[in-house]
């Protein structure tokens, strides 16, 4: 008996020891909201943690309000958001760290190549409902939206849709990897998925013509466009502040270039 | 003296880690009430439970088609898992040799322990596609959620079946046989009315798994929020409702997400007082 609560006195000690082992040290950052940046956020902070040992950058998901809210709140140091603040919002600082566009998808399989953004529209409302009325193939046309609230849903409803609504029947997933899994999958399906998730596995179509590529995009003919902010309780200071600046060198916005967003800086300096 | 004073204390800990577990219940209830019910009363219980619109972000909070897809899919489950399981436990509380009942009882532990996002992958990359190859549709439907959901209740429908039947007093069984009746007719015609209510409870709490479960029908039902019209319409259930939006949610869009919870909860507690009043009944 005696022994056995000596046990489980030392199992104890040994657990507060590890519950203390995991405080945070100060220099550690955390990251979280929108699930369209979070790929990207954690590719800069592996690169910035291989480039400063000791330092830790924690990325988290959540989503855009989400993150700016546990800025709000300090749970986080840095919130992520893939659309401009709202005015309620406008008291946080922000910097926009890249842009991004937004890709409409088709199965690589389907014969469709280019909508117009009118045709995008009217078939996201439901008003086309067949493949050929678009030039492909004599099958219902299967939607893929995003979840009511989700930054990239917000902005493709502003650029495409502006004030006609998503058709009801339009499946809805909650990221973009899960809407290009279900595009994957389904070779009558249409979805809107950020630039840089598009893969082999799916096609982005061209949109009056113009392909979303990085030339396209710099120029402003793809119009599809949208800010990835970074949001902070105040102007940063501290270890916010140096991860803040590495993500706006060039170093980081040509990482970020070459994962396929729009860089905010100059990235032809060396650096 | 000492021995008893230890006795009270340990006697007194383990009363309190015991209220404990209950009160952090009575917490989480007062938080999903408090927030939840307050948007229920400011657009009016009727027109939340029977409106057929959610678009959050014009302020229509309408969650019949979640209600409806949430039943459609439990019933699909209840539809296929209610024979297989009863099979299944009869099977194995009246025929199974020894070595086969423990393959087949480990086998459904297997079951009860697969994480249900492990289901939902499957079913996502083996399923749906059958589905919508063979049967048209997205495939992403209440079809494809019904036989995932059908297979994760189970494991709670056999093992409670199973232990009502095993629970029965030997004479029945030898009564009925010494009567004459065959090994089949005593089963069916004496042991599973006896062993009814045990096997009601467990349909029951098989019932609120498949209300309950979330991870799985995201990945599977395709979330379209609409009044599902047939069997291959991809469907959005109360949990799901949850589950899908609350990363975004703000203001009257979030706690509306609550106050879907507290259908569900509400739901969820009819069903278990529904289990263990049925459950109650046998021990009478």
């Amino acid at each position: 008996m005696n022994s056995n609560l000596k046990t489980l006195f030392w199992l104890f000690a040994l657990l507060i020891f590890f519950a203390m082992g995991c405080q945070r040290s100060k220099a550690d950052i955390t990251v979280a909201g929108s699930t369209s940046i979070e790929p990207f956020a954690e590719l800069l902070a592996e690169d910035y943690m291989l480039h400063r040992p000791g330092s830790h950058i924690y990325v988290q998901g959540g989503g855009s309000t989400a993150g700016i809210q546990a800025v709000r709140t300090g749970a986080a140091h840095i919130g992520m958001s893939s659309r401009h603040l709202i005015s309620k919002e406008q008291d946080l600082y922000s910097v926009i760290i890249a842009q991004d566009a937004i890709a409409i998808i088709v199965h690589p399989n389907n014969p469709v190549q280019d909508l117009t953004l009118e045709q995008v529209k009217e078939i996201y409302s439901g008003k086309i409902r067949n493949w050929k009325e678009v030039g492909g193939n004599e099958r219902p046309i299967i939607l893929v939206t995003r979840e009511e609230g989700s930054g990239t849903r917000e902005a493709f409803q502003k650029m495409v849709m502006g004030k006609e609504e998503i058709a009801l029947e339009a499946l809805v997933q909650d990221s973009n990897g899960a809407i290009r899994q279900v595009v994957t999958g389904d070779p009558y399906a249409i979805g809107y998925i950020s630039l840089g998730i598009v893969n082999e596995r799916v096609r982005a179509l061209k949109i009056s013509g113009v392909e979303p590529a990085l030339e396209n995009i710099q120029t402003g003919r793809y119009q599809l466009v949208r800010p990835f902010l970074f949001v902070m309780r105040e102007e940063p200071s501290g270890e916010a502040k140096a991860f803040l600046d590495f993500v706006m060198s060039p170093a980081a916005q040509r990482l970020l270039s070459t994962e396929g967003l729009i860089p905010m800086v100059s990235i032809s300096s060396g650096g | 003296m000492r021995v008893e004073l230890k006795e009270k204390f340990i006697e007194k800990i383990l009363l309190l880690i015991a209220f404990s577990s209950i009160s952090i219940l009575a917490l989480i209830a007062f938080f999903i009430f408090g927030e939840g019910l307050p948007l229920i009363w400011k657009i009016g219980p009727k027109s939340f439970l029977l409106g057929q619109r959610w678009v959050p972000s014009q302020g229509s909070f309408g969650i019949l088609p979640m209600i409806v897809g949430s039943f459609w899919v439990t019933f699909g489950a209840l539809l296929l898992g209610i024979p297989l399981g009863l099979a299944c436990s009869v099977f194995l509380s009246e025929w199974t040799p020894p070595w086969a009942g423990m393959i087949l009882r480990s086998g459904i532990q297997v079951l009860a322990g697969i994480p249900s996002v492990i289901y939902g992958f499957w079913g996502l990359i083996v399923l749906v596609p059958l589905v919508r190859n063979f049967l048209g549709g997205p495939g992403l439907s209440i079809l494809s959620g019904s036989l995932i959901l059908s297979i994760m209740i189970l494991p709670t429908i056999i093992s409670i079946s199973e232990d009502s039947i095993k629970a029965l007093p030997p004479s029945y069984k030898a009564g009925a046989l010494a009567l004459g009746a065959t090994h089949w007719e005593t089963i069916w015609r004496v042991l599973i009315p006896a062993a009814r209510s045990g096997i009601v409870a467990s349909i029951i709490l098989g019932m609120g798994r498949a209300l309950g479960e979330t991870m799985a029908m995201i990945m599977i039902l395709g979330n379209a929020v609409k009044m599902p019209s047939s069997f291959l319409d991809s469907a959005r259930t109360l949990t799901t409702n949850i589950g899908i939006e609350m990363g975004y949610a703000i203001g009257d869009h979030r706690q509306a997400l609550f106050a879907t919870g507290v259908v569900l909860f509400l739901i969820i507690m009819l069903l278990n007082a529904l289990a263990l009043v049925l459950s109650r009944r046998r021990t009478a």
